[in-house]
């Protein structure tokens, strides 16, 4: 076994590349449950490539065959529904896992320097995981699929001037059609996956770099020289990382954040499998009742809602009355995540140490993001389009007011290390 | 945390309140108490769905051996009278009536039903089965209270009888009014109400098992998936709690 | 380290305890995407036993019916042609039929279950092709032998109980696949007898 490993090791970084990222990798030892959810991410990631691969094994790509082959999946392929299942639930829990690890990242400030690149590759992954989820949901050509994908590309004719030639070459057809739908496969289980998981390498890469953060916004890397020996912890870590600094209060990655995160990931499992077995539509959540129809372009559905995972954007761009300000609006939300390393101008990360201010818009740009998510499902009625404007007003406030505060903002004063 | 969630609360019962007000439901669905153990139910369920529905109405993702199998009807027996379409007792359930054929009859394809539970749920259907009406005006002479102006016959006329939107005369204010008090049959039909709405029961149970065939199966395996996280969740743990014994607080 | 020691053996215990667990969890979750392969109700439908009526079949007509996508024949033989089976044995490349290309009810000299209907996948043993069915020119093929299969891709001989002739390049004898009598005018393919 040593004589395999050293014959590897001559010929490829195995073990070295394993100490550096897992058992000799130095994590903060204060981790909380907000955590888990990267780890989450990428359990998820994997269950969609799997799963994903296995439905297309017997997915028909065509106008003409595709509803009636998810329908062949859950009822004539051996455990079909179950893997069908899997991938639908998979692409909700995706979105669950992400928004809550985005919120853990504006909480405990991970976005701040140095870690801004870290977070825009994690802004490029949510992005291209929009991207992924709205062509998946065409894929089974059932009615919300189609008028899903119809509205949503309708927002490009918005642009001016090439609106409307780029919403037709997006289509391919003059209406949303097999062109469509085999451009959107082709993308789906290919490109956008490969993507994805070029973007996941780099986003950890570039974690690895500058190291996690932690719930206390606190470094673990001190100057070199400028701990004693006793305060050290008593692990090795690799001289990648010790060679610059003294690292404090940190604890290997492997195996004290695996089997920590084994623990989330049983816990994660039992929700994710209770939909699985016993609630796999959510009751019209992640799977909308008219999407067990077959795509009809002649009758549009009563009520066109996109899955959830999108509503609260959809919510921003129906509260504005123009077509071209509401897109401009909705893309500038999301936007507006990608510069949060530059428009918060503090130094300090951690909630907790923040002034009472910011916890206050924090906690207003949550409840602004959930309530624009369910007003996002419902009809614009005039009641619901005012709150959808005053949550949109409130969601792009936390921005402004983030900016002007946070320069000097009347913070707690910070810990030199992490205490509890 | 504590403020976050008493807005969220705070918020959530604001918008909830408003949503109430704002959703109006047209016609109040009655509840289809839907058994899928009851085999019995079931399969008086299939046998009006192939006496009745299927002429018009297939069920083109669902096979026949499957729906005997989990019905619990031996294939021979299935076979011979359930079966009216189709070679092999593997076949799908389609029926004969051509698309254009049928846009022609009705205006518009009868829809497939294999999914309809699904759709529309079993509340729905099995009030929209029990709320026919006469309605000269329409091209068959009948519409319905949650489908207004469906493009279908009533074809559980000789099991129902001839339904009317009926009213009596009742004291209000001390004044005699006509009040509406539902659809009645005029009882010439096969059925007493009773029987008639338990038949409907059978049949929406029937299409709530098509809608998802796989449903029972599906959540006996979720108990023992749960049984099987709840030894694996416990066991991380307790390992989670042994290695962090190294870890100083 | 706190202060307390380690408890190596609970380590251990708890390590292997969650593996195990674990790794049995990876093969439940494997189970669906390997069961996935399995033909499906649609491929099983498919493949499904035929019925084929031999009610009308007059001495010497051969029915074609297709199974699970192969050609499937049924030949009712004459008498004549059943005597012509005997005294070929030398001929033959395996005459007692000892390879296994026929179910066990059908190893005997007519190959059949019963000696007038003869039952076999019409495909050649050597690259596939579909023989043709000589009901009466097979001497041409093979002198003093009048009925037969002759295969015109690359000129294997059957008899006409599907035995290989010596010298021909196919290697086997044609298969029979499971049938049985459902009753005297039915003979279901696919399936060796009555399913409980």
């Amino acid at each position: 076994m040593k004589n395999l490993i050293a014959w590897f090791d001559e010929r490829i970084p195995m073990t070295k590349t394993w100490n550096i990222h897992l058992a000799q990798y130095p994590a903060p030892k204060n981790f909380n449950f907000w955590y888990v959810f990267g780890a989450l991410a990428m359990l998820v990631l994997v269950n969609q490539i799997l799963t994903g691969i296995w439905l297309t094994m017997n997915y028909v790509p065509s106008a003409e065959g595709a509803f009636a082959s998810v329908e062949y999946i859950m009822r004539d392929v051996d455990y079909g529904w179950l893997l069908r299942y899997m991938h639908s639930t998979g692409a909700s829990a995706f979105f669950v896992v992400v928004y809550l690890h985005m919120f853990r990242g504006m909480m405990y400030g991970s976005y701040q320097k140095p870690r801004e690149l870290l977070w825009v590759f994690g802004m490029l992954i949510f992005l291209v995981l929009m991207a992924e989820a709205f062509m998946g949901y065409l894929l089974p050509w059932g009615q919300m699929s189609y008028w899903g994908a119809q509205v949503i590309i309708s927002l490009f004719g918005a642009i001016p001037i090439i609106g409307d030639d780029l919403t037709l070459w997006i289509r391919g057809d003059y209406v949303i059609s097999g062109a469509t739908l085999n451009r959107f496969f082709a993308l789906h289980v290919i490109a956008l996956p490969l993507v994805l998981v070029i973007l996941v390498f780099l986003h950890i890469i570039a974690l690895h770099e500058v190291g996690s953060n932690n719930p206390e916004g606190v470094p673990i890397k001190k100057k070199k020289g400028s701990v004693s020996e006793e305060e050290k912890p008593n692990f090795k870590f690799h001289e990648r990382f010790t060679k610059k600094y003294d690292i404090v209060d940190s604890i290997p990655f492997y195996p004290y954040y695996v089997v920590k995160d084994l623990v989330g990931v049983g816990i994660f499992l039992f929700f994710f499998c209770y939909v699985i077995f016993f609630a796999p539509a959510m009751g019209g959540l992640f799977l909308e009742p008219p999407n067990f129809e077959p795509a009809n372009p002649l009758k549009t559905p009563e009520h066109i809602a996109p899955v959830w995972y999108f509503t609260p954007f959809y919510a921003i761009l129906r509260a504005v009355p123009d077509k071209l300000l509401g897109v401009i609006l909705m893309f500038g939300a999301i936007v507006a995540l990608f510069l949060l390393p530059w428009l918060d101008r503090g130094k300090v990360r951690s909630i907790r140490y923040r002034s009472g201010f910011h916890k206050l818009n924090l906690t207003i740009f949550a409840v602004s993001f959930v309530a624009l998510g369910y007003l996002g499902l419902k009809p614009a009625t005039e009641v619901y389009t005012l709150f959808s404007r005053i949550f949109t007003f409130l969601y792009f406030a936390f921005f402004v007011l983030l900016f002007f505060y946070s320069k000097n903002e009347n913070t707690k004063p910070v810990p030199e290390r992490i205490t509890k | 945390m504590k403020q976050f969630l008493k807005t969220t609360l705070l918020v959530a019962a604001t918008i909830w309140s408003v949503a109430g007000f704002a959703a109006d439901p047209t016609v109040p669905l009655d509840e289809a108490k839907v058994d899928l153990h009851d085999k019995a139910s079931l399969q008086r369920g299939a046998q009006l769905f192939m006496n009745y529905c299927l002429g018009c109405h297939s069920m083109e993702y669902q096979r026949y051996n499957r729906t005997f199998n989990d019905l619990g009807i031996p294939l021979e027996l299935g076979m011979e009278n359930l079966q009216f379409t189709g070679e092999k007792v593997g076949d799908l359930i389609t029926n004969a009536m051509p698309t254009e054929a049928a846009e022609n009859w009705f205006g518009t394809a009868a829809p497939d039903l294999t999914l309809v539970s699904r759709v529309r749920g079993a509340d729905w259907i099995y009030t929209y089965l029990r709320t026919f009406y006469v309605d000269e005006s329409r091209p068959f002479g009948v519409n319905n209270a949650v489908f207004p102006n469906v493009g279908m016959p009533h074809v559980l006329q000789e099991l129902q009888g001839v339904p009317r939107k009926t009213t009596e005369e009742r004291m209000i204010d001390g004044e005699m009014q006509d009040v509406y008090v539902g659809i009645k049959t005029d009882g010439s039909g096969m059925l007493s109400e009773s029987e008639y709405d338990q038949a409907m029961l059978d049949l929406t149970n029937f299409l709530v098992y098509t809608g998802e065939p796989m449903l029972l199966e599906q959540r006996r395996m979720g108990w023992y998936v749960f049984g099987f996280l709840l030894v694996f969740t416990i066991l991380a743990w307790l390992l989670k709690r042994e290695f962090f014994k190294d870890v100083k607080k | 380290m706190s202060n307390a020691p380690v408890d190596k053996g609970r380590r251990r215990f708890l390590t292997v305890a969650t593996s195990v667990v674990g790794a049995a969890g990876a093969v439940g979750v494997a189970v669906p995407f390997i069961a996935s392969w399995n033909p499906s109700a649609r491929a099983k439908n498919a493949g499904a036993p035929v019925e084929v009526n031999i009610g009308k079949a007059e001495p010497g007509q051969m029915i074609r019916v297709e199974w699970r996508g192969q050609p499937v024949w049924v030949v009712r033989r004459t008498p004549e042609m059943l005597a012509g089976l005997d005294g070929l044995a030398d001929l033959l490349r395996d005459p007692n039929s000892e390879e296994p290309q026929q179910p066990e009810y059908a190893q005997n000299q007519y190959r059949s279950r019963r000696k007038e209907y003869f039952v076999a996948v019409g495909i050649c043993t050597h690259l596939g092709c579909s023989p043709q069915y000589l009901e009466d020119t097979f001497a041409e093929q093979v002198e003093g032998v009048n009925a037969g299969f002759f295969c015109p891709c690359h000129g294997s001989k059957f008899d006409i109980a599907g035995r290989v002739f010596e010298g021909v390049p196919a290697p086997y004898n044609l298969v029979v696949p499971p049938h049985y009598y459902i009753d005297d005018n039915t003979i279901l393919v696919g399936q060796d007898g009555e399913q409980a």
